[in-house]
């Protein structure tokens, strides 16, 4: 992770229209508190020192899924070349708690951000030799021009937000 | 032949100009402009085309070991591989699945939803499922469109590109009686956000298809905007993916490069919102939302699977990839159409062609696929007579050369598919008009227009011969209702004026090569006095004019100025008689005919070559079969030979300027003296439009050049009866572009002639305006 490779990301996010913070771990959930909209669902988040917010419900219901506004997951990591993060499926539904919301707050590493496309296939594949291998790469908020112009938020989030964990 | 009379396809087209074609164009172009901006700030974008070709070219070469290592790998991951050999064969299994993992209640209808899927529109799955009572409902939002109006797709990617926003709210408005009327596409994506969402969060099966499938780890990677095909993969317990054979590829290394280029070359974006790599069943919790308050993980597998390494995915979780053969096997073995394999189904052909801007894929399209490669997999998949359908609609501009993200020669598979019809026509009554001017070696048969056209050298040497008794007679008003009838040449379209002198016998006439050598010298001479520090402009070159058949015989003048302008820079030239190009045939799917003129006519040059000369040629289409085509139809060395050796006449300019020749020997412009240019299609797939701006500019012009797809005569189709109409709509958008300048000049001879008539002026080539003596209008 070079400060090149994070300046590159944010401008790539900035021109996705996708929230950009970098905060340190330890003010992390404070953080997510404040952007999130209620409800919130959310998959748990690996990083040392870093937990969800309280009112995040996590393993939620089809119903509290079906309801949630937001839905923060982590990433296991980004890509700056495209402003993309790197969702998984796994066992504790990170990949519709990233998809069903209005908003998904995708939480990463600063040392998991890496600079191109190629990196990020060297992280996919690795990976994949551990047995991780259904993944998506989610640029932006999902769109739509089908229905005569440009509409944002279609099946997929409307908003999204990326946290870097500065020291993670 | 096609299986519509000539009149009948021209009032398809024009009801499609009027109707869809507005919509069409907007978006195309939109889609093929934004793709043009993003190659051109993609710095390995070759890299990248070089490396998906031949990621594909591998695969397709190692299918079928391929697809055994797809089966043991998800199988491996708890899936089923199914290979379906026809589209009755996947729709059966596909049915079966879906029964098998239908509602408890087993009166009640299976559902099933589905993300968009050309595969699946190619073996009419919808159909076919909703006859055995399955409910369907298309989850992309343009497919839903389509669903709703009963319609078909009209793009590859963007299947319901021909209807308007207004058109959209109409139908809704009809349709679902909403309380508020439906108006802004806002308004009408939310209501669709919802209404989908509730049948997918109710559907016991998911379908999608696939872009690409990693066959050693059997991931299927999906490429998509919205997020729909996500939801129908993690929603419903059972997934189903329906992929053409052809999509797959060995590793996942192999995937990077067309992440990389497929957004790029559908859109213009720098990549998809999601690519979706899925090696089914995943880990992801099933959601069932009939028991709402159950935790998502509480499934069997659920969060109890604390490595999240699983192998096997969630427990609850059933996927079939199902491969689909239908004819792929087939294009596989034949050499011609095996390159259609590698299509990744982006839409950039059809985005960048001119005709596809007009019509759209209902015009330019098959019984499934649209655009330019769908030639290929018309002839493919659903037979040659699907191809015959439209497959003139291809004018072989080759806009789509530099479009396509896997380099496919998708000209030449529609002018195969041609010759292949044309062989396949059953033979008619011959006629004396085309048979006695027709010297080409192709079977009886095929349209007699077609024959005429593709033999065209031959028609206007007779002209010519004749003018101008013969523009006079060809300008009658019965001759030509005979020629609309007979070759359906339109009555409407202005005929070429065949001269009397040809340019060859008007350079021998002048005193031919001995002539052009005194003349060449003193103009080196001339040069040399006015510089006295000069030795540059001695150039030693001697250059051979290719007398096209047009430069030849109709617009002789432009041969002329070539002349001039070689002789004025120093360098003597010959005008030998020389065979046809070969291009008239290729045009019209003329191959054999083709193949035994580009033998000619390189016979006729390679001692030209030997002794060093340059070939140089007026008429990019010409100078583009030689150096295109020719690779198909000449040995390797005669090809590269004849391809190093000529040169298009500005290009060639270009050349002797750089080398010191002195661009006051020509007719040269203020420094500021404005020029609209439009360069020609193929002259530009060679990258050739750049020199001939350079050259005007350093004579003193200003030029600017046109950006439109095309001029929309492209040699002969602009005067068939059924496709004028079509012409003159691309043309316009290319005349609309260039009308206000007071100098028009363009290189091909139909885009010249095509302005002419569009503006009501003299459209001289370029050379015109650079010879010696200027211009006369």
């Amino acid at each position: 992770m070079t400060v090149d490779t994070l300046c590159r990301f944010e401008r790539a996010l900035e021109g996705l229209e996708v929230g950009f913070e970098r905060v340190a771990a330890a003010e992390a959930s404070e953080r997510i508190e404040t952007i999130v909209e209620e409800p919130t669902v959310g998959a748990s988040l690996p990083f040392e020192g870093v937990s969800l917010p309280d009112d995040v419900t996590t393993e939620p219901t089809t119903a509290e899924l079906e309801a949630a506004r937001t839905g923060v997951t982590p990433v296991s990591f980004a890509i700056a070349e495209y402003g993309t993060v790197a969702v998984e499926s796994t066992a504790d539904g990170a990949e519709p708690i990233s998809l069903y919301p209005d908003r998904h707050v995708a939480v990463v590493a600063e040392s998991d951000v890496v600079p191109d496309l190629s990196a990020g296939f060297t992280r996919l594949a690795e990976g994949f030799d551990a047995g991780r291998d259904s993944v998506v790469f989610a640029t932006g908020r999902s769109a739509t021009a089908d229905m005569g112009d440009l509409v944002h938020g279609v099946h997929g989030p409307g908003d999204v937000d990326v946290i870097v964990l500065e020291d993670r | 032949m096609a299986q519509r009379t000539r009149s009948e396809q021209a009032d398809r087209i024009r009801h499609l100009l009027e109707t869809e074609g507005p919509a069409i164009h907007a978006h195309a172009s939109a889609s093929n402009a934004r793709r043009k901006e993003t190659y051109g700030g993609t710095d390995d974008l070759e890299s990248l085309r070089t490396d998906a070709r031949a990621i594909k070219e591998d695969a397709i070469d190692r299918l079928p070991e391929l697809i055994e290592t797809v089966r043991e790998a998800v199988e491996a991951n708890g899936g089923t591989v199914y290979v379906a050999d026809d589209a009755a064969d996947a729709n059966a299994y596909v049915a079966d699945v879906v029964e098998q993992n239908g509602p408890a209640d087993e009166t009640a209808e299976p559902s099933v939803v589905k993300s968009k899927s050309m595969t699946t529109e190619e073996i009419d799955l919808n159909d076919a499922l909703e006859g055995e009572g399955i409910d369907v409902t298309e989850t992309d939002l343009g497919e839903w469109v389509l669903q709703v109006a009963d319609d078909t797709p009209s793009h590859i990617v963007g299947p319901a590109m021909h209807i308007s926003r207004p058109e959209i709210a109409d139908l809704f408005n009809e349709r679902f009686d909403p309380d508020d009327r439906f108006e802004t596409a806002e308004e009408l994506t939310r209501f669709a956000r919802d209404h989908l969402g509730e049948i997918i969060t109710g559907a016991d099966v998911g379908i999608t298809g696939a872009n690409f499938v990693v066959a050693d780890s059997g991931t299927i990677a999906l490429v998509t905007n919205e997020g729909n095909a996500r939801k129908c993969a993690v929603t419903p317990d059972t997934h189903v993916a329906v992929a053409g054979i052809e999509k797959l590829i060995p590793t996942l290394s192999d995937l990077e490069p067309f992440v990389d280029i497929i957004a790029k070359s559908a859109t213009g974006q720098p990549i998809s919102q999601y690519v979706t790599m899925l090696s089914p069943p995943t880990d992801s919790p099933t959601l069932d939302f009939d028991a709402p308050d159950e935790p998502i993980t509480a499934g069997e597998g659920g969060a109890a699977d604390e490595t999240g390494a699983s192998g096997t995915g969630d427990p609850d979780r059933d996927f079939h990839l199902v491969l689909l053969d239908n004819g792929r096997t087939d294009m596989r073995e034949d050499d011609q159409l095996r390159e259609t394999l590698y299509c990744i189904r982006c839409g950039a052909c059809s985005n960048s062609c001119a005709n596809f801007q007009s019509v759209g894929g209902h015009g330019f399209g098959g019984e499934t696929y649209s655009g330019g490669i769908a030639t290929g997999w018309e002839a493919g998949v659903h037979g040659q007579e699907s191809a015959a359908e439209f497959n003139d609609l291809c004018t072989g501009c080759t806009n789509c050369v530099d479009a396509c993200p896997v380099k496919i020669d998708i000209p030449w598979i529609n002018t195969v598919v041609r010759d292949r019809v044309n062989r396949s026509a059953e033979s008619e009554p011959h006629d004396f008009l085309v048979d006695g001017l027709t010297p080409d070696v192709e079977e009886g048969g095929m349209d007699l227009g077609k024959r005429f056209f593709g033999n065209i050298g031959t028609v206007a040497q007779a002209a010519s011969a004749t003018a101008p008794v013969s523009n006079w007679l060809a300008d009658a008003g019965p001759v030509r209702a005979v020629l609309e009838r007979t070759l359906g040449i339109d009555r409407r379209r202005d005929l070429p004026s065949f001269q009397r002198e040809s340019l060859v016998d008007w350079f021998e006439t002048r005193g031919g090569e001995a002539a052009s050598r005194k003349r060449a010298a003193a103009s080196s001479e001339r040069a040399a006095q006015a510089d006295a520090r000069d030795d540059g402009a001695d150039v030693d070159r001697e250059a051979v004019l290719y007398p096209d058949v047009y430069t030849n015989y109709v617009d002789v003048d432009r041969g002329k100025a070539a002349v001039r302008t070689l002789e004025a820079l120093g360098v003597p030239v010959r005008v030998p008689d020389l065979p046809e190009s070969g291009r008239a045939a290729l045009s019209q799917g003329m191959i054999a005919t083709a193949d035994r003129q580009a033998s000619r006519l390189y016979a006729a040059l390679a001692e030209d070559l030997d002794a060093g000369r340059d070939v140089v040629v007026i008429e990019p289409s010409d100078l583009a079969a030689m150096h295109r085509e020719y690779e198909r139809l000449l040995p390797e060395g005669s090809y590269e030979r004849l391809r190093d050796g000529s040169y298009e006449i500005c290009e060639y300019v270009y050349g002797l300027l750089e080398n010191g020749a002195d661009p006051d020997a020509l007719s040269t412009g203020d420094g500021s003296q404005p020029v609209a240019y439009h360069s020609h299609c193929q002259q530009r797939t060679l990258d050739l439009e750049a020199p001939t701006v350079a050259v005007l500019e350093s004579c003193g012009y200003a030029p600017e050049t046109s950006n439109a797809e095309c001029c929309g005569m492209a040699g002969s189709f602009g005067y068939k009866q059924e496709y004028y109409e079509l012409s003159i709509d691309v043309g316009e958008r290319l005349a609309g572009q260039v009308e206000d300048a007071e100098t028009v000049v363009a290189s091909g001879t139909s885009c010249g002639d095509q302005l002419e008539t569009l503006l009501e002026r003299d459209v001289p080539h370029p050379i015109e305006l650079l010879a010696p003596g200027g211009y006369r209008t």
